[in-house]
């Protein structure tokens, strides 16, 4: 008779992930790279912000953007056209990056030759916020449509995110989003977030967030 | 969200654990999956069983335990449990401060033992 035997294994999935996004943020404050790893659910306006962002700072920044949206062949082509670069990468349909793969879209833009990138992440509020990319900050956009109760359903994302951007807020008056008390909600998990008020439409607001970024790369160099 | 690929990091990590035991079937693995990780246990087991068809860990069964959600309060350092649909809602039990607290854990995928032939 074979006997069942008990095997200790004691290893972390995540703890892996963490390692690989540490030594990834250590080899970018090496080559003197910010990274910004922004996400959102869908459609909350990412790649919108990347295209206001990279034409308030194309002129004082090398900027590069590494695309991970679903289907965004059309984002990466669109930043292309805004003057930053871009690299595309396939995600075959995962659900969030992890640092292995932001390592892959790095090493493919040549990261040592830029001041700031910006991860554009999947677009989804669950999983991104589990998975450290190895950014040394985490911006999250929220959009009005989408309401203010979406600290309560997606803690983590509003944990982890350094800076909050609410989006859309042209379409504020169509709505009874109700701002004080996200930002109420927000400082409950999370008492040091930072909470800018955008239109990446309009271009709104859009002055505070390029000076949080200003700001967040004088702290870094 | 994300059950396929944990599940492909879970086999790898249990696969190599066979082989370094040499153990020839894997018949259960037990897992401590944090709170506020959104695992649906059934979608693990069924990729579990998809992936590891040609494996050592082929029918193995997986014990899924939830651990709580840890949180420390920053001004009196207590540390308390909640649930996740009270994160942001719940103040300290001690000392009554809204809102100024860090996570402990609540987070983690920790593969703690398998049982093997
Ligand atoms: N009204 C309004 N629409 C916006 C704003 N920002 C983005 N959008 C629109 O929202 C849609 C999704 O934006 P996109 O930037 O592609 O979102 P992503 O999926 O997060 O990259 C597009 O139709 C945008 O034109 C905004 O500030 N106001
Ligand atoms: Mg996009
Ligand atoms: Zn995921
Ligand atoms: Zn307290």
């Amino acid at each position: 008779m074979e006997e069942i035997k008990l095997i200790e294994i004691k290893e972390n999935i995540l703890s892996d992930n963490d390692e690989a996004a540490r030594q990834l943020r250590q080899k970018l404050a090496d080559e003197k790279t910010f990274v910004i790893n922004l996400m959102s659910s869908p459609g909350a306006g990412k790649t919108s912000l990347l295209l206001q962002t990279i034409e308030r700072l194309k002129n004082e920044l090398r900027i590069g953007v590494i695309e991970a949206d679903i289907d965004s062949v059309v984002d990466a082509e669109k930043i292309r056209q805004s003057g930053a670069a871009a690299v595309q990468l396939r995600t075959g349909g995962f659900c969030h990056l992890d640092a292995a793969m932001v390592k892959t879209g790095l090493d493919g833009i040549g990261s040592k030759d830029f001041d700031l990138i910006f991860i554009e992440n999947v677009g989804n509020l669950v999983c991104p916020a589990e998975f450290d990319t190895g950014a040394m900050k985490n911006a999250m956009i929220l959009s009005v449509p989408e309401g203010d109760d979406k600290p309560l359903k997606y803690p983590l994302m509003f944990t982890v995110s350094d800076v909050l951007l609410i989006n859309k807020t042209d379409m504020m008056a169509l709505s009874d989003f109700d701002t004080a008390a996200l930002r109420q909600r927000v400082h409950k998990l999370h008492p040091e977030m930072e909470i800018l008020e955008v239109s990446a439409k309009t271009g709104a607001g859009m002055d505070q967030w390029v000076d949080w970024i200003r700001r967040a790369l004088e702290n870094f160099s | 969200m994300h059950e396929l690929p944990v599940t492909e990091s879970i086999l790898e990590i249990v696969v190599k654990h066979a082989k370094q035991n040499q153990v020839s079937r894997v018949v259960s693995i037990t897992l401590e999956v944090g709170e506020l990780s959104d695992l649906e246990n059934e979608w693990l087991q069924h990729y579990f069983d998809y992936l590891s068809k040609d494996t050592p860990a082929a029918g193995a069964e997986l014990k899924i335990q939830r651990a709580p959600i840890v949180l420390k309060c920053r001004q009196c350092g207590h540390e308390f449990q909640i649930r996740k649909d009270e994160l942001g809602l719940s103040d300290c039990p001690q000392c009554g401060t809204a809102g100024d607290v860090s996570l402990v854990s609540g987070r983690q995928y920790h593969i703690k033992e398998m049982e093997a032939l």
